[in-house]
């Protein structure tokens, strides 16, 4: 089905008009600063919780939430997080970058070409089950501890998904669409470029969204031996180092919400897309 | 001076049908879908193919436009052999093939990427005023209504200015009252340009209120049964005894009874 359709159910769906005065006005506004704010509040009853948890029962399972600010804190003082963040994050953009621009023109080209697709996809659907972690040792045997170790492994744990979706998304381009642009004309380069390229965009978009998911767990998991620098490394570092299981929690807390970062950024990405496609505004 | 040959002064066939049929191959199983098809479609002429559903008419629309070579048989247009789909003759869709990636504008835009930025932009303008699209030339097609985007199909194949267009249940889709509107819009574009027209239809009143000439076939394998010619002037008079008796005809040769 095409995104556009599910989308133009959402864009056409009206608000009904607030005519009803400020008092419904601010009714509505009280509603929609509880419902933003739920979340926030559920967080902090957790927060309470487990610090009082702790503090009934102080035992070394788990340092308090004051226990991991006091992690955070020092994590900052020394530069340690900063610089963990950047190179883990540094990981993840080339690998990550490298898989999508070798996955996705593949799989556009295994899509469009039946017999292509046919050919190379036992070899995926072999190679795709294996984690990426499974990969750890041979990516350690070919490029050593190093940061080339763990690109390599999100590299391999966004091809294949990426390379899927480029697939999927073109094996679902309605017919008519490929048919109308032969049509008028259309070379079969110029197809692909004007009509097959187009209709995959919205798909890929998500595709890209949950890969980037994939990646930024692979990195966590690759930095815990690949390398010896990032979050994930951070994290084994810290327990090695002394049992400091509150900076073992700041870098799982780290990793939570850069990983939640991440995938705002691709949503916007998404909505952008809908935007265009949904609404009367610019042209491309 | 030499004299003009009368032949060139006869109405010209504009596409030539020869004994086309039609084999599919699924499954090890063959269906015969069109068998010993001869047609004659002259220049300027519209045609409608009026058939039970599943018959074969889009698979015949289909090789006449390009998309699928007929089992035996040739089609010709202008005395050429058709092999492949060609902007001169633009197939409109059943299902909506409006680009939802694209504005009206890009929509009809689309096929004019031989012509100058300015060419591009005096087409557009003309068939957006032609097809009733004014004010929406920068909205996409979730936001027109059904009848809107089969208008814009219409245009978007008319702005490459080809000599045919076949046209496949364009309004089977839209409700009874804008389809009797699109009707009156299309014979009233076919006045303007004279382009070549095969239209497919189920609608018996549909292919009597538009064609020259319907032709009816009969259920898979599919030939052709009666080419009635609809000698009705337009604009057509649906409550008169001719247009009636024309219908009545066409209903008895289906087989269909006047009573439900
Ligand atoms: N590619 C194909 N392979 C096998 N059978 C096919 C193929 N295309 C069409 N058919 C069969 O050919 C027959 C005629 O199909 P076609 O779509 O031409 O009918 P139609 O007259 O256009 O029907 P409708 O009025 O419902 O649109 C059908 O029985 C269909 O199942
Ligand atoms: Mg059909």
């Amino acid at each position: 089905m095409s995104p556009g359709s599910a989308r133009g159910e959402g864009g056409e769906e009206q608000r009904p008009a607030v005519s009803t005065g400020p008092v419904h006005d601010s009714h509505a506004a009280t509603m929609n600063w509880r419902v933003q704010w739920r979340p926030l509040a559920f967080i902090a009853f957790l927060l309470v919780l487990w610090h009082y948890g702790v503090k009934h029962e102080p035992s070394h399972l788990l340092p308090g939430p004051w226990g991991v600010v006091g992690g955070l804190v020092d994590l900052l003082h020394h530069g340690l997080l900063l610089k963990y963040v950047v190179a883990s994050l540094y990981r993840v953009t080339w690998g990550f970058v490298l898989a999508v621009v070798t996955a996705i023109p593949l799989g556009l080209a295994a899509g469009w070409y039946r017999r292509a697709e046919m050919a190379l996809n036992p070899i995926v659907q072999l190679l795709r089950p294996i984690s990426p972690l499974a990969w750890i040792p041979i990516a350690i045997l070919w490029f050593g501890v190093g940061d080339l170790a763990a690109i390599f492994l999100i590299y391999l744990g966004c091809f294949f998904p990426l390379m899927l979706t480029a697939m999927g998304a073109v094996e679902n381009v309605p017919s008519v669409y490929i048919r109308a642009g032969r049509n008028f004309g259309l070379s079969q380069s110029e197809v692909i470029w004007r009509v097959v390229y187009p209709a995959v965009i919205p798909q890929l978009i998500v595709g890209l969204r949950i890969t980037l998911g994939i990646a930024w767990l692979v990195v966590v998991a690759a930095e815990m031996i690949a390398v010896d620098s990032g979050l994930g490394f951070l994290i084994v570092d810290a327990r090695n180092a002394g049992n400091r299981y509150d900076l073992v929690v700041a870098g799982m807390v780290a990793i939570g919400v850069i990983g939640l970062l991440l995938d705002l950024g691709m949503r916007s990405l998404e909505k952008a897309q809908s935007f265009r496609w949904g609404y009367t505004e610019d042209e491309a | 001076m030499t004299l003009i040959e009368p032949m060139e002064v006869a109405v010209k066939a504009k596409l030539c049908v020869e004994q086309v049929g039609m084999v599919f191959e699924r499954d090890g199983k063959s269906t015969h879908v069109l068998e010993n098809i001869d047609l004659e479609v002259g220049d300027g002429e519209f045609v409608c193919l009026l058939g039970p559903s599943g018959c074969g008419k889009t698979t015949l629309l289909n090789a006449m436009a390009g998309f699928l070579a007929p089992t035996s048989g040739t089609i010709r247009v202008d005395g050429e052999p058709v092999r492949r789909p060609d902007p001169r003759r633009i197939f409109v869709f059943q299902e909506r093939g409006v680009f939802p990636w694209l504005t009206v504008e890009g929509n009809i835009e689309f096929g004019l990427f031989k012509l100058t930025r300015a060419e591009r932009a005096a087409r557009v303008a003309q068939y957006i005023r032609m097809v009733g699209l004014k004010g929406f030339e920068k909205s996409y097609p979730h936001d027109l209504s059904g009848g809107m985007k089969q208008r814009l199909e219409v245009a978007r194949a008319l702005a490459v200015n080809p000599d045919m267009l076949f046209l496949d249940e364009p309004f089977g889709a839209l409700d009874s009252i804008t389809r009797l509107i699109m009707r009156g819009e299309l014979l009233r574009i076919w006045e303007a340009e004279r382009k070549t027209i095969v239209f497919v239809t189920h609608d018996i009143d549909e292919a009597v209120q538009l064609a020259d000439r319907v032709v009816v076939m009969s259920a898979r394998p599919a030939t052709i049964q009666q080419i009635v010619p609809i000698d009705i002037a337009h604009p057509r008079d649906i409550s008169s005894a001719r247009y009636l008796e024309l219908r009545d005809g066409i209903f008895k040769q289906i087989g269909l009874a006047h009573r439900i």
